[in-house]
């Protein structure tokens, strides 16, 4: 299998990295200050194939903290908001879009 | 590279001979299976030990003429993913016949002791030295096999009959 | 019922405790992902989009009610409440940590439920017939073979690394309800001239993006040989499948590349080789593993009790009767089919109060003893037929009681794009959506037997490629796009489905089946005619041209 790193890096906007932490799967997105948050809105924003490529690179390289790190499109709107890319991301974002059975 | 034989932590006595280097005088040594096949007569006629590793996309067939005047086979596990090797030395040993030094080369890694100890193996290449610490402990893991292999270990089944034969017999 | 000894617990907790130390290993940062990945796969538990997803075995579909109970417990204390039954007799949990995953294993295991090679490059559950040891007509308890394969293949050293995933089925009736045709090894229980027990062996099924029919190798291995046979085809594949391309690994492209031919000649050669082999069952063995499971003691019960003669009345009652209750081989008693398709819920789901109160009802009515279908339903084998009323009322409160049973309804469907990472589209939305269209139990009838199958990628965990309709997840430009095929079966006399053209966007889905509905209750010869059969009789195109009319 080839690693993230070595797979080739499209960049058609801007992106985030994102992975799932390693203890628990939660999900979690790559934050400006080497580390991680489940927070979307703290996540770093990279727009080129370079920044991409080096926040992967230190994201993998957390490999005890996360699990599975890759490159992931969002939308910025006017407002300077960060809104999941496409419905994969959206779903990992917001969570199943059914409800999940509940216990009588 | 640590090596655990027969149990125990080991110095390797064997030197691995790369293709196109000039064997040494004598000692124990390792070549290449096609080192081994270019002249296999001149090779095993050498005193010292001679040992091949053998590659695991390769019929081990081709190896049985020579195996009762080799000292060691080295299989390989490229990724500890690619289960050939498995085959191969349950072949070597169970259907060969083979008794010399069966050795695991390759991604070693502790997970995966037990499992070469039972196809046959009884000289590990570890890749990590916590995991050559780690391999008394590993070993002791499982007490209970399903399955026959060529290692003589019990198999449940042999156990609960053996059981049953005792209970009644001491009816 | 298959009891577990000293030795098969023992072995369990091993596993266990192995787990957990490679779990505090890759936590601490000893072993990598890498090194770690398919170690955790061994056990079962993948990396979905939201968390890590657990999947417990259920071998040949069989559990206690004290082991349902267990599997309860988990959901509540270490997931969100529920579990999910799946395509091959086991339970999936989704939100699972794995940190705690040990203790959910150690607490597994003290009912005696793993979790071993339900994932990874191995062996997997050995699957069966939800009906087995209680079928009419059934040759023999298939059970008994399946936990021999079972044992055989755990932790088997010279297979735990397999070029890729390995599934057996097995069957013992002239109906096929395990799709054995769509396994890597198929197995079919029959008897010789003799009277002797023995299997016609089938290899290369499977689904995914190249789906193959399992082609018959040998059509009689002795049962005593049906180890050391298998050994040998596993063997075979050990060495000579594909390891350069994932998508080209699995047996069925070794047997299609080698051709079945040569492919068998191979294994026979092996297995030749193998001379007097270890694994040679002898009657004692086998006859000590039959020892080990338990049948119920039933009563001398009447054909037609009395509580089933003045529940006739009630038209609901009788409804879900006519559906759910299936013919038991033993007089007075009914195999009763839990349904996990209510109108607009997730397929296959069920609550930890449910399971509770299905264990509970197992106690009471079924020798505590459950079931678990492919089909994603659950069963109670063993049902007075006395008890179906009070049963009915009791299943009816807790919501399996959908009499929707082998109807278009009854969906089976892969989590899909809301759960899983290698989806393309999301496939529980449609099959709810799908429910709610086809909510009418007259309807439902009326149309009749009718599967359908829907997966969110081409990995086919959904099946789609075998249902009478099956509808598979693709993406195009981001968006949700379906492709639907018609006329597949799983049964004895499996096919792959034919696409019936372009593929239509999620918000037209259940229009599109909508519209095949009407197709073929227009064109069906008679009302039973089933639309598989209609579908064989006249082809695709009648049901391309109405639905591709204004589309």
């Amino acid at each position: 299998m080839t690693s993230p790193l070595e797979q080739k890096i499209r960049i058609t906007g801007p992106s985030i990295v994102t992975a799932n932490r390693t203890f628990d799967g939660a999900v979690i997105y790559r934050n400006a200050l080497q580390g991680w948050s489940t927070d979307l809105s703290e996540a770093a924003i990279v727009r080129t194939v370079a920044e991409a490529r080096a926040l992967l690179a230190e994201s993998v390289a957390d490999d005890i903290g996360a699990v599975g790190a890759y490159i992931a499109p969002v939308d910025i709107n006017d407002g300077g908001n960060v809104k999941p890319g496409n419905l994969r991301e959206l779903i990992r974002q917001r969570g199943v879009t059914i409800e999940l059975p509940l216990s009588a | 590279m640590p090596l655990v034989k027969n149990g125990k932590i080991a110095a390797d006595i064997f030197v691995h001979v790369p293709d196109g280097a000039e064997l040494p005088g004598d000692g124990a040594l390792l070549v290449s299976a096609a080192r081994l096949l270019e002249d296999p007569e001149a090779l095993l006629r050498r005193p010292g030990k001679l040992g091949v590793i053998w590659p695991n996309n390769r019929d081990v067939d081709d190896l049985v003429p020579f195996l009762d005047r080799l000292a060691a086979v080295a299989l390989v596990f490229p990724t500890f993913r690619d289960g050939r090797a498995y085959s191969q030395a349950r072949l070597l040993r169970e259907r060969h016949g083979y008794d010399g030094e069966l050795r695991a080369t390759g991604q070693v890694l502790r997970d995966q002791f037990m499992f070469m100890l039972r196809a046959g193996f009884d000289a590990l290449e570890a890749r990590k030295q916590s995991d050559v610490e780690a391999f008394a402990t590993t070993a002791k893991r499982y007490s209970v096999f399903y399955q026959p292999t060529g290692d003589g270990r019990l198999t449940a089944l042999s156990r609960r009959l053996q059981q049953r034969h005792s209970e009644s017999a001491g009816q | 019922m298959y009891a577990y000894d000293e030795l098969d617990r023992t072995l369990l907790n091993e596993r266990v405790e192995e787990f957990r130390d490679q779990v505090k290993r890759r936590l601490s940062g000893e072993l990598t992902e890498d090194e770690f990945k398919m170690l955790r796969l061994q056990n079962g538990v993948y990396l979905q989009l939201h968390a890590y997803m657990f999947r417990v075995a259920i071998p040949y579909g069989t559990l206690s009610s004290r082991q349902l109970r267990r599997l309860a417990h988990v959901a509540r204390r270490y997931d969100r409440g529920y579990g999910h039954f799946t395509t091959r007799q086991n339970i999936q949990f989704n939100w699972i940590k794995l940190a705690e995953l040990p203790d959910a294993l150690a607490a597994l295991a003290e009912v005696g439920i793993h979790s071993m090679q339900t994932s990874g490059n191995n062996t997997r559950n050995v699957t069966s017939d939800q009906w087995a040891g209680v079928a009419p007509g059934e040759i023999e308890d298939p059970r008994i073979w399946s936990e021999l394969l079972r044992q055989y293949t755990t932790l088997h050293p010279e297979f735990s690394f397999l070029p890729r995933k390995f599934k057996f089925a097995i069957t013992a009736s002239a109906h096929d309800r395990a799709a054995i045709k769509v396994h890597d090894i198929g197995l079919r229980l029959h008897k010789n001239a003799q009277g002797e027990t023995g299997f016609e062996v089938l290899v290369g099924g499977g689904l995914g993006r190249t789906p193959f029919i399992a082609k018959t190798i040998k059509p009689f291995v002795h049962g005593r040989d049906l180890l050391s046979y298998v050994e040998a085809i596993l063997r075979v594949y050990n060495q000579y499948g594909r390891r350069d391309n994932i998508y080209k690994a699995r047996i069925k492209i070794l047997v299609h590349e080698l051709g079945v031919e040569k492919f068998a000649a191979e294994v026979e050669e092996e297995w030749r080789a193998m001379g007097d082999s270890a694994l040679t069952l002898d009657d004692a063995v086998i006859e000590e593993v039959r020892s080990r499971f338990s049948y119920p003691i039933y009563e001398k019960l009447p054909h037609m009790p009395e509580e089933l003669k003045k529940a006739a009345h009630d038209p609901v009652f009788e409804r879900w009767r006519r559906n759910s209750v299936f013919t038991h081989k033993v007089q007075g008693y009914a195999i009763v089919t839990l349904s996990l398709k209510p109108v607009g819920g997730p397929p296959g789901d069920a609550t930890a109060d449910q399971m509770d109160a299905i264990a509970d009802l197992a106690d009471k009515y079924s020798f505590g003893e459950i079931r678990v279908g492919h089909e994603q339903n659950l069963a109670l084998p063993h049902v007075a037929k006395r008890d179906l009323p009070a049963l009915f009322k009791a299943l009816d409160r807790i919501g399996v009681a959908t009499p929707n049973v082998n109807l278009i309804s009854d969906i089976i469907a892969c989590p899909g794009l809301d759960y899983c990472s290698l989806a393309n589209a999301r496939s529980i939305p449609i099959a709810q959506e799908l429910t709610r269209r086809f909510a009418n139990p007259e309807t439902a009838e009326l149309i009749g037997r009718l599967h359908i199958n829907i997966s969110g990628c081409i990995n086919a965990c959904g099946h789609h490629h075998v249902g009478h309709i099956g509808i598979l997840g693709v993406e195009k430009n981001g968006e949700e796009f379906y492709q639907i095929t018609i006329g597949g079966r799983a049964d004895e006399n499996a096919e792959l489905g034919v696409l019936i053209g372009p593929a239509v966007p999620f918000g037209e889905v259940a229009d599109v089946v909508e519209d095949i509905v009407e197709a073929y209750l227009a064109l069906r010869e008679r009302p039973d005619e089933l639309f598989v059969d209609t579908v064989k009789r006249l082809g695709v195109e009648p049901f391309r041209e109405r639905v591709y009319a204004t589309r």
